[in-house]
């Protein structure tokens, strides 16, 4: 079976989607998002897009380019279309207008390049599954029925789980494991296939502060070698690890900051051209930058 | 028991009973975890149109009434996929209109009537072993189909959106899982009735789903559990001489109701 990753070797060397160093990029990007020969691989390309729900305009102009290894924040309002996006990411939608590229490819033929990891899974918790059979459904290939139960992959699903420390759990019922808990083997389900994109939706949601901040150094880890990309309503989200921002409020805006800053907080004004931008979306994010630089100081 | 086992109708109402419990167990596993109980419930009362439609045009039997299920399951099946929040609706109505209709067409049938009560409950007692034997190949087709998609099915229930991602035809799939459920409700209603059906859909699953692991454990032992209500309620049928279908139906439901009392002592012990 070839994975992502021999498939990424494959698009840098016949060039396809690699921007050379001479190319001008408007964008500039910190060394970390660079190729040892400096260059850059686009691993998800959004072009013009348009998306309307029953003719109501959710999406316009949207574009955006992530690049390889970036780690990026899409943050925005309820209701300012994250989800869509998201969705349209994973090819569960279809644009009304414009291209959605994953890995150089419609995102419905690039779906084992992504890892997507939902925001709420299934409130039946009595749901006959354990958290090995979830994982396993990482691996599903309808198209390779008969090979589906095979050793290997029974082995590559517990790796998964034991990268999520959850290997013990294997053979628990999903519904008995804690909210923090069932979230890492739906991690552990979206890392078995080993992608390149990873897309979490609103995945602190049900973490609380500390671990949250331990969940941000673990995904970090992850983004040694994979793309993140994090969908979040709550400006904390933008922790020091990301290293670009997008956000979503009809229309996308894109700030390869790390940081929050008083001009990045402008566009996020500014990106709310018709509606204004909660108050707490501006709230969350200022006390957090207190909190880094306080962190600092602890030895 | 054993002496009631001399007579024929017995032993083929004691198969029939565990064929439709293995039937109802597998097909009623994936009517709970997918929330159709109450399409299916739909499907059965729709079912009466085709049996009015047969009687009234003195068509065969059966086709017509799987036929007639089948149209009347895939528009359920197609509106509350589209609408989904207006699935109930839309499945009360078809649920009315199919039986009125059958009862209309019956009503116009010129002589000979079907008796309604028989196809509520069923007569078990009556089965003739051809039924027996169609029940047994339907039964085996829906075990294989079964085995082959179990995978794709498991995704879809689970997490449909998760199962898009990865390929599965969720939607090609929903709709098979709809015309199998129709298929199978029909040749278990002419048998044991829809009461029974319904029954038997959703009381085993419902009392194994919190024990079991897997769907296929689930499916297993709803099959079990379907035929130790079946065979128990055949006998006090027998013994004091009660209606068949409901003694089956009453012994289930006294064990449902067990089973709920239980779940809430466990859950007051661990408190």
């Amino acid at each position: 079976m070839r994975t992502c990753c021999e498939r990424r070797e494959a698009s840098l060397s016949t060039g396809t989607n690699v921007i050379g160093a001479g190319t001008p990029l408007k964008i500039s990007y910190g060394r970390e998002l660079r190729e040892k020969d400096g260059t850059f691989v686009t691993i998800l390309e959004i072009k013009n897009l348009d998306f309307a729900y029953n003719g109501e305009t959710v999406l316009e102009d949207v574009n955006l380019t992530v690049r390889q290894k970036d780690f990026m924040a899409i943050i925005g309002p309820n209701g300012g279309g994250k989800t869509t996006l998201l969705k349209l990411m994973l090819g569960l939608l279809t644009p009304l207008k414009g291209t959605v590229h994953v890995d150089g490819k419609p995102p419905q033929e690039a779906s084992h390049c992504i890892g997507y990891v939902p925001q709420n899974v299934h409130v039946n918790h009595s749901f006959p599954i354990t958290a090995m059979d979830v994982v396993l459904m990482g691996k599903l290939e309808p198209q390779k029925r008969m090979s589906q139960r095979s050793a290997a992959i029974r082995r590559d699903a517990l790796a998964a789980l034991e990268r999520m420390e959850m290997e013990a759990y294997a053979e628990k019922k999903i519904g008995m494991l804690s909210g923090g808990q069932r979230q890492r083997v739906f991690i552990a389900r979206a890392l078995v296939a080993q992608p390149k994109l990873l897309l979490l939706d609103e995945p602190t949601a049900s973490i609380d502060t500390k671990g949250q901040a331990d969940f941000y150094r673990f995904l970090e880890e992850l983004n040694q070698d994979i793309t993140v990309l994090v969908v979040s309503h709550d400006l904390l989200v933008v922790s020091r690890y990301i290293k670009s921002v997008a956000c979503v409020n009809k229309k996308l805006h894109y700030h390869d900051q790390a940081e929050i800053t008083g001009d990045m907080l402008e566009t996020m004004y500014a990106c709310t051209v018709e509606e204004v931008c909660p108050v707490e979306l501006v709230a969350h994010g200022l006390p957090h930058r207190v909190l880094a630089n306080h962190e600092k100081k602890i030895p | 028991m054993i002496e009631a086992l001399t007579f024929e109708f017995m032993r083929n109402a004691l198969v029939a009973g565990l064929l439709a419990s293995v039937i109802c167990g597998i097909m009623g596993t994936l009517v709970v975890v997918n929330r159709i109980v109450f399409l299916s419930g739909g499907i059965a009362h729709a079912a009466y149109g085709g049996i009015g439609l047969a009687f009234f045009f003195n068509w065969p039997y059966l086709p017509v009434t799987i036929g007639f299920s089948l149209f009347a399951a895939m528009v359920m099946a197609a509106i509350s996929h589209a609408v989904k929040h207006r699935a109930d609706t839309i499945i009360g109505v078809i649920w009315a209109l199919g039986m009125a209709f059958g009862i209309i067409l019956l009503d116009l049938t010129p002589g000979y009537n079907v008796d309604l009560m028989s196809y509520l409950f069923g007569s078990i007692l009556t089965v003739p072993r051809s039924d027996l034997l169609t029940m047994a190949v339907v039964g085996v087709s829906m075990t294989i189909l079964l085995a082959w998609y179990y995978q794709d099915l498991l995704a879809m229930s689970y997490d449909e959106e998760f199962a898009r991602i990865r390929g599965v035809p969720v939607k090609k799939l929903y709709f098979g899982l709809i015309g199998m459920l129709a298929v199978t409700i029909v040749m278990v209603i002419q048998v044991v009735g829809l009461i029974m059906v319904i029954a038997l859909l959703t009381i085993p699953p419902f009392i194994v789903e919190k024990y079991a692991k897997s769907l296929v454990q689930m499916m297993v032992a709803s099959s079990v559990l379907g035929a130790v209500f079946t065979v128990t309620g055949l006998w006090i049928s027998y013994q004091y001489n009660l209606t068949s279908g409901a003694s089956i139906i009453m012994v289930s439901g006294i064990v449902f109701l067990v089973s709920l009392l239980v779940d809430k002592m466990r859950v007051a012990v661990r408190k």
